[in-house]
């Protein structure tokens, strides 16, 4: 990608990705925007167990604290783990279901700049008087008695990031629902496109909970409403209830993917169709759909009652089936294989037991008296830690190192890549098996500092060595990333050579047209099938002609621009700020003035003609 | 990969070990260390759920194993093509009902212990002729960053130090009177939120050898994040038998105004009055609406267990204390609301505050 | 099939709106859509009904001394006619007879605005009778919120239909032009449906206690 940059001269590299509506520069923009915020919130994680290695320390104050750990947690979810599987599910679900391009370019790029323009507003706030400092479920009454700014820039940021992920999940079930390949059936489908479609419906119904409740936050901070002030007849548990309703299906949108990302890995490494497709794909509907029952177990201890306690515990255990029919179907991918140890296969195999533990801790929870005990402890923490990092941050991994040649066109460098696995995985477990038992043992989560006598010390200062080990693996990544980056060798179409699905057909990168004939799909790893008829290119459902493609567009930018300066306005027009009135008013002209002006403006797309495809034949994959 | 799980799992010996040198952590606070009936259901239900996870860890350890070693490829296998299996029906059963029969051996007694510690009839029976229950009643308010505990049958008021009688069952009423807490005391049981909106209801029990092993001192925090001193808000626990809770009750009720002897405690009872009383009351009965009641009651300072919940009890953490709160509390409420006292009124209120006892010790 | 291709009503397509791919996606896309919408909604209303009467103090207004059925019942009516107004637009589009089609959506913005301005005299009403504000209880936050809602969708509604209508006044009916009438009156009618829910939870059962 360097060379061709240099090529083109930077500016007008800057303004194709300012204007791009094309799903694979936009997955490369996901990228780089989730990969930064991944830094910024793991050194708020470093800065954590620094905190914590010795008793009574003071290397932070207890205040910024609260602020590290809330924006660790707000950064990582929303920020990093959301946005680079989006990213993934960009550059490769397309191509996985043959399609030439999204349903909705425009406004998957609209997606991205929102979430961008959202995430820059929340982290902003460190500069401007301070940080949310609440936690990330920021409960309604410490959020309501918060000073400063700092939760406004949580509501204002999140609320504008939210819609654009919205987006994604929209676009993303109309892209699978109706841009399939002929003979792309729904039971073909890989399952990395299945479960980002089930996340993408998750999306979709799990969010606009999260806007209301952020909305009635926003009201009560901003404009004096009385949602959450029990004075006036208010009621805090209700963003409870709201908070977790999204938040337990958010949990399953981030750890599907992950599944879908680790399917892949395992069927293409082990050289063997996935095991059990149908009942994969089964166990994937049915724990989204699970995904909605069972918010109130992050609620057993407000005093909700024996009733709803005990169906809550019994639904939440419920959930562990499906998971286990996905954990023992990968185990019987792998059986009778004929496994290679890639990098990706490393963190695939290194994942079944980060996840059974942490899922097993999970069941354990569900028993509601015992999670009486373990609530809002450290077992918690390292319960939910073994999940997302267990499961998603380890298949954010592998799928850099598996999907990197696919986006960039050459390999991340394996060598450095076990180096990065060994210290991610040591330090990982090395941080939160400890933490277990520091809950068990009395320490309550999302404590500022900790008395020494209390049989906590040894715990947390293990835990912050391990922290240390992670950090030293991340750091490895960048650098493989930037070698790989300089040498820039490039590879061809299904460079691991073992690619199943249809993604491995075509070059890597692709073109921007993606597929210059649609495939005809004639079963479940349509490549594959292919290469054991002894062919290397995949069977067209149409003869080369014309490709409609979108005209990119600069307008999702300014949409999201617009968002960005109004809730500046909102903001601080409770500060009686004389210009804070306007620019609310501005940025939202801006914003409804540029849908407008799209929704007025004729834009039918270019073509590509058949004569142009059919010159590009020997280098294609160049030009994009 | 082979030599680098043999370290990782080197590692994780070593992490274990660890463990196992720190013990299951304090007596005082372990919720590994059960001390009372509540605690031990839910310890006995960790543990149940356990073994059952742990069966499974081993099934999956077993098949995880088997297949990365005996299915990797090795050398002159790199064309090998392995046979594409669909599936198969009956091992999605397998796994399909084996947990869910598992999952069943843990929701029966997890239903039943869910309804057994909700259990609060006893609160609500009619009171005696003296309007005392049967039960022991406590009435339990989360403030930044401090605990109030009220005996609404006995009209008497602690704050801190929450006092129990041993092998009986305590029923606690819990609120918060600013942002939301949450009421934890690990070794004799699960926490349960104090909510702003509503009155919450459950009830512990401490065991009497137990807590002797623990020296009859537990700790308690609080468990939801309420600000930047979230951390510090502890409060401890003492317990007593029941026969002298009984009299530690009637000495609370009985309790007089305490009259210093000593002149330096006397200088200090007038700087209290102008400086502190607004806020803290000194008679264990103060009869004040709760919203009067602005900080803690300090009728049993001198007999508390810490200073504000975290410092040594004695006069120099409590002049340090008085100094500068804030250093030792960030986000207090009691910082600036009075006047900046000198070394010698520090000396005679630190005094004072010392005497403050109900009990003859 | 070219977007912009010139129809005669005899090569009209039987359902314009989904002949294309791009109206296709549209169409599906604009459905899903409407489902998050309705989980926003239905937040707003558990909201509603959970904080439903809760004053700080008695002398604050409830719902069953607010509410009147006759305005109420007329904005109903207003809304339910709307509905029906832009069915028979849809209609005169699918015909390909476009003069109908904006006759019909214009009469559909006519009362859309009535509508409008009756919740504009009540919102004041409330606010100058009954000092019913936004920030006086929970209770009138959380009616506000949900019916305010409501109102902005449909002012968000009644801009698009007269943008849409504004823009294809000279272009007229083609592939490329039938997806957006066809998606601003599937919008009217989710804000219709909305209605009759606010009329139900609301106004009914407020009205009962």
């Amino acid at each position: 990608m360097s060379t061709i940059a240099q090529k083109r001269g930077f500016a007008s590299t800057v303004w194709d990705y300012l204007t791009t509506v094309d799903h694979k520069k936009i997955a490369i923009l996901y990228l780089i925007a989730g990969g930064f915020f991944f830094l910024l919130g793991g050194i708020e994680a470093m800065l954590i167990r620094i905190q914590l290695a010795v008793p009574n320390n003071d290397f932070v104050s207890a205040g910024f604290f609260n602020e590290l750990l809330t924006m660790h947690g707000t950064t990582m979810i929303f920020l990093a783990a959301m946005p680079l599987l989006l990213g993934f599910m960009n550059a490769i679900m397309p191509l996985q279901i043959g399609a030439r391009d999204v349903a909705f370019p425009f406004i998957n790029a609209l997606g991205f700049w929102l979430f961008f323009f959202g995430g820059l507003f929340l982290n902003l706030s460190w500069f401007l008087g301070g940080a949310p400092d609440a936690g990330w479920t920021s409960y309604a009454s410490l959020s309501l008695a918060s000073e400063g700014h700092g939760i406004d820039f949580y509501a204002l940021g999140l609320q504008i990031s939210g819609f654009g992920t919205l987006m994604g999940g929209i676009n993303f079930l109309v892209t699978i629902i109706n841009m399939r390949a002929p003979g792309m059936t729904y039971m073909r489908m890989p399952l990395f496109t299945w479960t980002t479609f089930v996340a993408s419906a998750l999306i979709l119904f799990a969010f606009p909970p999260l806007t209301v409740s952020i909305f009635m936050l926003m009201f009560d901070r901003l404009f004096g409403a009385n949602f959450f002030n029990v004075a006036a007849g208010g009621n805090t548990i209700i963003w409870e209830h709201f908070f977790w309703i999204f938040g337990h299906p958010e949990v399953y949108i981030l750890i599907l993917p992950a599944f879908g990302i680790f399917s892949e890995i395992f069927s293409t490494f082990s050289r063997k169709r996935l095991f059990g497709y149908s009942s994969m794909v089964f166990a994937t509907v049915l724990i989204g759909f699970l995904g909605f029952m069972v918010w109130a177990h992050h609620m057993f201890t407000v005093g909700l009652g024996p009733v709803a306690n005990a169906i809550f515990a019994v639904a939440t255990m419920a959930i562990a089936v499906p998971t286990g029919i996905k954990i023992f179907n990968w185990l019987l991918t792998m059986w009778g294989g004929s496994i290679q140890f890639t990098v990706p296969m490393i963190y695939a195999v290194a994942f079944i037991p980060s996840f059974v533990a942490g899922g097993v801790t999970g069941i354990m929870q569900g028993a509601a008296p015992a999670d009486y005990q373990y609530h809002d402890t450290y077992f918690i923490v390292a319960h939910f830690h073994y999940v997302i990092v267990g499961g998603v941050v380890l298949a954010l991994l592998a799928g850099t190192h598996f999907y990197w040649p696919k986006m960039f066109g050459t390999m991340l460098s394996e060598k450095i890549g076990k180096f990065t696995f060994f210290f991610f995985f040591v330090g990982f477990h090395l941080t939160f098996f400890i933490q277990h038992f520091l809950g068990l043992m009395g320490m309550p989560r999302r404590v500022w500092t900790f008395l020494p006598g209390q049989g906590l010390d040894t715990g947390n200062l293990v835990s912050s060595i391990g922290a240390a080990f992670m950090f030293v693996g991340i750091v490895s990544l960048l650098v493989n990333i930037v070698i790989t980056s300089v040498k820039n060798e490039k590879v061809g179409n299904d460079p691991w050579g073992d690619g199943r699905t249809l993604e491995w057909a075509i070059a890597s990168p692709p073109p921007f047209y993606n597929f210059k004939q649609l495939p005809l799909v004639r079963g479940l790893d349509p490549y594959w099938l292919e290469k054991m008829e002894g062919k290397q290119t995949l069977t067209p459902a149409e003869p080369i002609g014309d490709i409609h493609m979108p005209n990119g567009s600069f307008v999702p930018f300014v949409i999201s621009l617009g968002l960005f300066i109004a809730a500046f306005g909102a903001m601080y027009q409770i500060d009686d700020k004389a210009w804070a009135i306007p620019v609310l008013i501005g940025g939202l002209v801006i914003t409804f003035g540029a849908m407008a002006y799209r929704s007025i403006k004729d834009d039918h797309g270019f073509h590509i003609h058949k004569e142009d495809l059919i010159d590009e034949n020997d280098d294609k994959g160049v030009k994009a | 990969m082979k030599d680098r799980l043999t370290k990782w799992r080197l590692l994780s010996v070593f992490a274990v070990l660890t463990l196992v040198l720190s013990g299951c952590g304090e007596p005082f606070l372990s919720a590994l260390t059960p001390a009372g009936e509540v605690a031990q259901i839910q310890y006995d239900l960790m543990i149940l759920s356990t073994v059952i996870m742990i069966a499974v860890i081993i099934a999956v350890t077993v098949i995880f194993v088997i297949a990365i070693t005996r299915f990797r490829r090795k050398k002159g296998e790199e064309n090998k093509i392995p046979k594409q299996v669909e599936g198969s029906h009956l091992l999605e059963i397998i796994w399909t009902v084996i947990p869910i029969i598992l999952l069943l051996i843990l929701a029966v007694p997890t239903v039943t212990a869910t309804f057994h510690l909700a259990d609060v009839k006893e609160m609500d029976k009619k009171p005696n002729k003296d309007g005392v229950r049967d039960a022991l009643v406590v009435n339990v308010r989360a403030s930044l960053y401090w605990w109030e505990f009220e005996y609404p049958d006995y009209k008497v008021i602690t704050s801190q130090d929450l006092v129990v009688p041993t092998d009986q069952k305590v029923y606690f009423n819990l609120i918060a009177s600013d942002v939301k807490h949450s009421f934890w005391i690990p070794a004799a049981g699960g926490k349960l939120d104090t909510n702003t909106d509503n009155v919450n209801k459950f009830w512990l029990t401490f065991d009497s050898q137990k807590s002797e092993e623990a020296g009859n001192l537990f700790y308690g925090k609080c468990a939801e994040l309420c600000g930047p001193s979230h951390a510090l808000m502890d409060f401890k626990v003492e317990t007593k038998s029941q026969d002298d809770f009984k009299q530690w009750l009637n000495a609370m009720q009985t309790a007089k105004e305490v009259t210093p002897t000593d002149t330096a405690a006397a200088e200090g009872q007038k700087i209290f009055e102008q400086s502190c009383l607004s806020c803290h009351a000194v008679s264990p009965q103060d009869a004040r609406p709760e919203q009067a009641r602005l900080a803690p009651n300090l009728a049993t300072f001198g007999e508390r267990a810490r200073i504000a919940g975290v410092l040594e009890h004695n006069e120099e953490e409590l002049k340090n204390w008085i100094r500068d709160p804030e250093k030792y509390k960030p986000g207090n409420k009691m910082t600036n609301t009075y006047k900046q006292l000198n070394e010698q009124e520090l000396d005679q209120l630190a005094a004072y505050l010392m005497s403050l006892k109900v009990e003859d010790k | 099939m070219e977007a912009e291709e010139k129809y005669t009503p005899q090569t009209w397509p039987e359902s314009p709106e989904r002949a294309t791919l791009e109206g296709k996606n549209k169409f599906l896309g604009f459905w899903l859509f409407l489902g998050g919408e309705t989980v926003l909604f239905a937040s707003l209303f558990a909201t509603y009904i959970a904080l439903k009467d809760k004053v700080p103090s008695p002398e604050h207004a409830l719902a069953k001394d607010l509410y009147e059925l006759p305005l109420v019942f007329v904005m109903t009516m207003l809304l339910l006619t709307s509905s029906l107004t832009s069915v028979y637009a849809m209609y005169h589009m699918k015909n390909f007879n476009f003069k109908k089609m904006q006759l019909w959506l214009l009469i559909t913005v006519i009362l859309g605005l009535g509508f409008l301005g009756c919740e504009i005299y009540e919102f004041n009403h409330y606010y100058h009778e009954y000092n019913h504000t936004f920030t006086s209880s929970a209770f009138s936050s959380a009616f506000y919120t949900l019916v305010g809602f409501h109102g902005a969708h449909v002012i968000f509604g009644l801009s698009w239909l007269v943008l849409v209508m504004v823009r294809n006044a000279k272009r007229g009916l083609n592939l490329y032009t039938a997806p957006k009438f066809y998606l601003a009156s599937l919008y009217w009618h989710f804000i219709d449906v909305v209605w009759v829910f606010i009329f139900t939870v609301v106004y009914l059962m407020g009205m009962v206690g």
